[in-house]
């Protein structure tokens, strides 16, 4: 007893080591906080405060006046609407994409790449070291008129010589995908990597062929790196302007396009600010939406 | 997944000349096996004896090198897993994380288009007396209750044949024990052939009916637990199956049912029934417990002294060296006739002639010894 009792004051110890461990949690939350109030919230807030500002009559252009002007949202989605809606087409089909191609490489690796799974796993990432604009540009000359994919297309009987590939939907579509593509694959593989291949055995040992092991167990199972990886992927790209800028042409400008042009082109502070709280907000309610309609009950 | 898919076979599961090669490397070793219908069946033996690639290549997990498998008429050697008529109660369980503990269960009856999936998943809970958790997910579960699940899983779609695979490794000794007699009771009331691999010769001796020792990919002997223990016919079955005292022996003569062998100096007798060898150089073999510390009886040794002594509750464990300096183990029950001995006391061995064994000495003497603490 006497044992136990010396035991216990030395590790419960007097009241100053109980008030340094109250403060520890923030003295190691302080630099994230800091830098997150300096680069984040102060800004946010003076962008909200941006977007319902106007220019005075007669004022030099980016000067602003605070009048609380709200109808700034409204004008500003009605002039862009066809961006707007075109940001979240163009996002959705090239998540829809990366997830197509992200699949069945993450399964790959994950299950049937046995001693190359870390070699395939620096490849996915490989890209990251290079610049994500060079990346982008070199996609102009891949897609290019002398570029390999569209000699190779012109090669076939029924290709119009006509045919581009640049400066379409197609490109910008491609790019997006492409440069989410990693973000897609690595939290899929996460999840897959984590089934026990032994529940997939056990599938197959109650009567469930190949294909009913992959849809009633493999992909529910995959459903946390799927919401994950389509998040990572189709935040981003409706927000995207590079890929707009570089591969589209004027009739594929993405919101993100517009929002750049109105801030570093025209120097439309609050049409520019406004712009990018709706697209936040609208992608905010969307991962809501889409959080809650995957079923979050079903990820364990 | 229509009913009729499924082979609805019944009959004996038969394993004839069956291998299994991974590279060079002979994981089971031409190895013929007959379970018969409805029986509890142990394959037993020490972390790569080919246990586990036999069970698997019954459940299809596996394909065989050579040799067939067939249950009753139907040969199911290439058959895949999802349509032979056989479940596995997995290592670990292998529930499936994302489905309650009700679809777990439901998960064979759905895939083969069972009508009444909810009065047989109801029964095989109450079966494994679980009814309460059926809308738990696995991970809310403990091991005990998981198991039994994995156990309920695989009965529910009647299988012809239960394989077990290490089932009750991740359990603790008490809980163990309670679902050994679990099992038991279980496949008593369904009546399915049962096949349960396990390295715990204890386990393997407590629930089976037919026990077959395996090492390096071959049935070393097949019996019931008495007969493997009694009667070893090799010095890993008897080092393997608790524990054994093995000596060096030469036979001298074989007559009147009896044969008679020198070890060192000293003369034994064993009954010809219980040699297993043509051999004369042998290995006489007697179990702890059958050893007295006395020396009246025709096989005895005498001038032996106390090593080593440890007092386990039932009994006290001795260690005795003969002259020869071989150590031999000897149990003695803790009743009246204790003789209380301690470390450096003079002593004499004996023991009855029908509890002798006789093996075939070109076998290395420690063969199966020291390999249960292996996982």
């Amino acid at each position: 007893m006497a044992f136990l009792h010396g035991a216990t004051r030395t590790h419960s110890g007097p009241r100053s080591g109980i008030k340094s461990r109250s403060i520890t949690p923030y003295l190691l939350l302080a630099p994230g906080m800091i830098w997150l109030v300096t680069f984040f919230i102060i800004p946010i807030f003076s962008l909200a405060s941006t977007s319902t500002m106007v220019r005075p009559e007669g004022a030099q252009i980016g000067t602003y006046v605070q009048e609380l002007r709200f109808q700034n949202y409204v004008d500003a989605f009605v002039a862009n609407q066809e961006q707007y809606v075109r940001s979240f087409i163009y996002a959705g089909i090239a998540t829809l994409l990366a997830l197509a191609i992200a699949f069945p490489l993450a399964y790959t690796i994950a299950f049937k790449a046995g001693k190359y799974r870390n070699v395939l796993l620096v490849l996915v990432v490989a890209p990251f070291f290079t610049s994500f604009l060079l990346r982008t540009v070199a996609w102009t000359q891949i897609l290019g008129d002398e570029g390999p994919i569209l000699s190779t297309l012109k090669l076939l009987p029924f290709i119009d010589d006509s045919l581009r590939l640049t400066a379409t939907p197609f490109a910008v579509v491609s790019g997006l995908t492409y440069n989410f593509l990693p973000f897609m694959t690595l939290p899929l593989y996460a999840s897959l990597e984590r089934i026990d291949p032994r529940t997939l055995e056990a599938a197959g040992d109650l009567y469930a062929n190949g294909f009913t092991t992959f849809r009633k167990v493999t992909v529910p199972l995959a459903m946390p790196g799927v919401v994950a990886g389509t998040l990572l992927t189709f935040i981003p790209a409706a927000g995207d302007y590079v890929n707009a800028a570089l591969l589209g042409n004027p009739s594929t400008k993405m919101i993100g396009n517009v929002i750049e042009s109105r801030f570093f082109a025209v120097v439309d502070y609050p049409t520019a600010a406004a712009l990018s709280f709706t697209l936040m907000a609208t992608i905010l309610i969307l991962v809501t939406l889409y959080i809650r309609k995957s079923g979050t009950d079903e990820l364990v | 997944m229509a009913n009729s898919k499924v082979s609805q076979d019944t009959g004996d599961l038969v394993l004839n000349r069956v291998s299994k090669f991974y590279g060079d490397f002979c994981a089971v070793d031409d190895l013929s096996l007959t379970v018969p219908d409805g029986s509890f069946f142990a394959l037993l033996g020490p972390s790569g004896c080919g246990k586990t690639t036999t069970l698997r290549m019954i459940a299809g997990l596996e394909e065989p090198s050579q040799g067939t498998i067939h249950i009753g008429d139907n040969d199911i050697t290439t058959q895949k897993p999802y349509r032979r008529n056989v479940n596995t109660v997995f290592q670990n369980y292998a529930l499936f994380p994302h489905l309650t503990i009700f679809e777990n269960i439901a998960f064979g009856l759905r895939r083969r288009g069972i009508k009444d999936v909810k009065t047989e998943v109801e029964n095989a809970l109450n079966l494994v007396e679980l009814g309460h958790l059926a809308e738990r997910k696995p991970a809310q579960l403990s091991g005990g209750q998981q198991q039994r699940i994995a156990v309920a899983r695989a009965i529910v779609n009647r299988p012809e044949v239960l394989l077990l695979d290490e089932p009750l490794g991740a359990l603790d000794l008490k809980l163990r024990r309670q679902m050994q007699i679990e099992l038991k009771r279980i496949q008593m009331e369904v009546g399915i052939t049962f096949i349960h691999v396990t390295h715990d010769q204890e386990e393997a001796m407590t629930m089976a009916d037919t026990i077959a020792v395996m090492n390096q990919g071959k049935i070393e002997q097949m019996g019931s637990a008495t007969d493997l223990y009694e009667s070893p016919k090799t010095a890993f079955v008897a080092n393997f199956l608790g524990q054994c005292n093995l000596i060096k022996a030469k036979v001298q003569s074989r007559a009147g049912g009896k044969a008679v062998v020198t070890a060192k100096g000293h003369t034994f007798e064993v009954p010809l029934s219980r040699v297993s060898t043509d051999n004369d150089s042998v290995l006489l073999g007697v179990r702890p417990e059958k050893l007295r510390l006395d020396d009246k009886g025709i096989n005895s040794i005498k001038d032996c002294v106390v090593t080593d002594r440890s007092f386990v509750g039932t009994s006290t464990q001795y260690l005795v060296r003969t002259p020869w300096d071989l150590e031999l183990v000897v149990f003695e029950q803790n009743d009246e006739g204790l003789h209380d001995l301690h470390v450096g006391d003079k002593v004499s061995l004996e023991w009855d002639a029908e509890h002798t064994f006789a093996l075939d000495g070109a076998q290395d003497i420690n063969a199966g010894a020291d390999l249960e603490e292996e996982e």
